[in-house]
């Protein structure tokens, strides 16, 4: 039976590539007035024949055409939600004081790394420069990160059950991994565009581009993380009778939480690289700063802003990382010796 | 009945395993079928019973498919074909859930490399068969407390399992499968990862807790000296296939082919026959010098009475617990016993 198995996956692959022929040829203006005209004039054999054009644009065209009209409700539901959400935030976090601003960030910084003075300080150092480089900076960081944050929240939302069906269905992860492989090489502004006309000019676009750019690592590292757990603690949760949720929740995510952490960490420096080309399609934040900068062909200006820009990263990438250090120390306790 | 028995079982490993069962059943060898078929035979028609309260031991070389053996018991693997009857109800007709009761309340298993919960504490770990049966945290802690008490580890259950040296985390592993009081335990290699001291310190352990327990164990080991000292029953495999079926006297004495010869050639047999074992009973000694008698225990070894009865050239007498007399051994069968065969 699993031979037959294979040969019928292949002759799929034959059908569908025998249709695919078969439908740029009669959908092609170019194709020849009969098919005998091939065999006797091989002329088509030099050249790449216009005829076969397999018809992928003007299907997608209309399939977008269409997702638009039917689901547009659909969408605005979507962009509204997370423009109320981002707008919120974003009022909220500007019409604080800014000292008291400053404060909770590194506060939030002092208890994630565990009470660590060094990257607390080096923090609070970065946060101080992003209002001290330029005062309009610091409302445009404010922008910038509460669109960071909540693309960071939808990726954590659904990138995470995503990774742990995979590391538990090999089928899913084997059907997954090429639509990753997609999501991770396709250029951004294949979607940025398409994202404005799905959610219009703004931060929702910015959002979901951020969701498609910066999802993949975090599904990876959750599906390898899971995977990576030393197969004789799995066996003996199995052993002693854990159930499926037991296994998972006590002890499969704990042992994985700091390959997920990592996984955190490249999704939240991802979205803030994303966030900067977003400003490309009209979306506010210190990305516009320096496109306004080269724009002006002022080297200056898009130098400061993209100072700024590597600031805001540093904040990011150590409260992330020291944050999953810490519990990286309490999954495994270094062996303190003692003499 | 027995408390396990395990019927003709085949388990082989590879893409389709149930097409190759024919060919392993008619008796194509483990290297054979690797080379025409790529799968790896990792049980050959094994079939065994189990006494309850026994420890059975479960004896062959890497890749002779022990380690596969005992995890068809619990059904961590499931057989290519065959049954695994524990207590009478077969394994396999087990729907997830009933699976899942019953490895939860009749079986605990210990791991060769302890497969200690990192991020959990002593007390955690040692618990964890309680926890997932949904038991308190106050009756979760009173049991292992008894437990890591019972394994000697009293003042570190707050510790995290990468604190402790491995013969603590052994003990760990080893108070856990206690906590879930099972009548049947699985040790697989459980001891292979200590060094020798520790070893014959954990082997010594189980012993007394078994002599007080009466478990059912099965216990896998690649180390001919501790199957002897543990086994009631020994099993040998080799290549996936079962080889002998003994106690340890009759795997020494009587070894089945050249490979359990191989096995047997270099132990040292004072270390491993009791007295009762080679004594003649009380009512046939006949003719024996019992001018010069000295008194050793049925369960004593010989090598713990072999230098006094070289000093002093007697003859001794077996003795059971309440000091009867069982039977005697002389001189000659106990040179008898000690030579090679």
């Amino acid at each position: 039976m699993g031979k037959y198995k294979k040969y019928i996956f292949y002759s799929l692959y034959l059908i569908a590539f025998v249709a695919m022929v078969i439908a740029a040829y009669t959908s092609s203006k170019y194709r020849p007035e009969s098919l005998s005209i091939l065999f006797t004039d091989l002329s088509w054999l030099g050249n790449w024949p216009k005829w076969l054009d397999l018809p992928l644009m003007p299907f997608l065209n209309e399939g977008f055409d269409k997702l638009i009209v039917k689901y547009g409700m659909f969408f605005e539901g979507i962009n509204n939600f997370l423009l109320g959400l981002y707008t919120q935030m974003k009022n909220f976090m500007v019409g604080l004081p800014w000292p008291l601003l400053m404060i909770s960030v590194i506060a939030l910084c002092y208890f994630a790394s565990g009470r660590n003075m060094g990257t607390t300080i080096m923090v609070a150092f970065c946060v101080f420069f992003l209002g001290f480089l330029s005062p309009r900076y610091w409302d445009k960081c404010i922008m910038t990160t509460c669109i960071v944050v909540i693309g960071m929240l939808l990726c954590l939302i659904i990138g995470i059950p995503v990774g742990i069906m995979m590391a538990r269905n090999k089928k899913i992860r084997n059907a997954l991994l090429p639509i990753l492989d997609l999501m991770q090489t396709i250029p951004s502004f294949c979607y940025l565009i398409p994202g404005i006309l799905l959610f219009g000019l703004g931060a929702v676009p910015a959002i979901f581009a951020i969701f498609v750019y910066a999802v993949p690592p975090l599904i990876r590292l959750t599906d390898l993380g899971i995977r990576l757990v030393d197969k004789e603690v799995v066996e003996a949760a199995e052993a002693f009778g854990a159930n499926k949720k037991q296994k998972l929740l006590g002890v499969q995510l704990p042992l994985a939480l700091p390959n997920i952490m990592q996984g955190i960490n490249q999704c939240t420096m991802m979205a803030l690289a994303m966030v900067v080309i977003a400003s490309m399609i009209g979306t506010r934040g210190i990305g516009d700063e320096v496109l306004l900068g080269l724009q002006q062909l002022n080297v200056g200006m898009a130098t400061e802003a993209g100072i700024a820009i590597v600031l805001l990263a540093i904040i990011f990438d150590r409260i992330t990382q020291s944050y999953g250090e810490k519990i990286q120390e309490r999954t495994y306790h270094k062996k303190k010796i003692k003499l | 009945m027995s408390k396990i028995e395990i019927r003709n079982v085949y388990k082989i490993f590879g893409d389709s395993p149930s097409k190759v069962l024919p060919m392993v059943q008619n008796g194509a060898s483990k290297e054979e079928v690797l080379e025409k078929t790529g799968h790896t035979v990792g049980l050959d028609n094994v079939s065994l019973s189990i006494e309850e309260g026994e420890t059975f031991v479960c004896m062959g070389l890497s890749g002779s498919g022990k380690s596969t053996l005992i995890r068809h018991i619990n059904r961590l693997i499931d057989p290519t074909s065959g049954e695994v009857l524990v207590e009478g109800t077969n394994v396999m007709d087990l729907d997830q859930k009933s699976l899942i009761e019953f490895r939860r309340h009749k079986m605990s298993m210990v791991f060769q490399r302890f497969g200690l919960f990192p991020h959990k504490t002593v007390i955690e770990n040692v618990g964890y068969g309680l926890e997932v049966q949904g038991k308190t945290i106050e009756e979760r802690n009173k049991i292992a407390m008894e437990k890591i008490e019972a394994v000697g580890l009293n003042g570190f259950e707050h510790q995290y399992p990468n604190q402790l040296s491995g013969g603590m985390q052994q003990r760990v592993g080893l108070a856990r499968a206690l906590a879930t009081n099972t009548n049947v335990m699985l040790m697989d290699e459980a001891f292979s990862a200590l060094d020798p001291l520790i070893r014959s310190d954990m082997q010594k352990q189980l012993i007394d807790l078994q002599s007080e327990l009466k478990k059912t164990i099965v216990f896998i080991t690649h180390d001919l000296d501790e199957s002897l000292r543990l086994g009631d029953h020994i099993g040998i495999l080799n290549g996936g296939r079962l080889v002998q079926v003994g106690t340890p006297v009759e795997i020494i004495m009587n070894p089945a082919d050249d490979y359990v010869k191989a096995f047997v050639k270099d132990v040292n047999r004072a270390k491993v026959l009791k007295a009762k074992v080679i004594m003649s009973s009380a009512n046939e000694a006949n003719g024996i010098d019992k001018s010069n008698l000295i008194k050793v225990n049925e369960d004593q070894f010989i090598e713990e009475f072999l230098p006094q009865v070289v000093c002093t050239n007697a003859n001794c007498e077996v003795v059971d617990k309440e000091g009867n007399t069982k039977g005697y051994i002389t001189n000659k069968e106990l040179q008898k016993s000690l030579s090679k065969s």
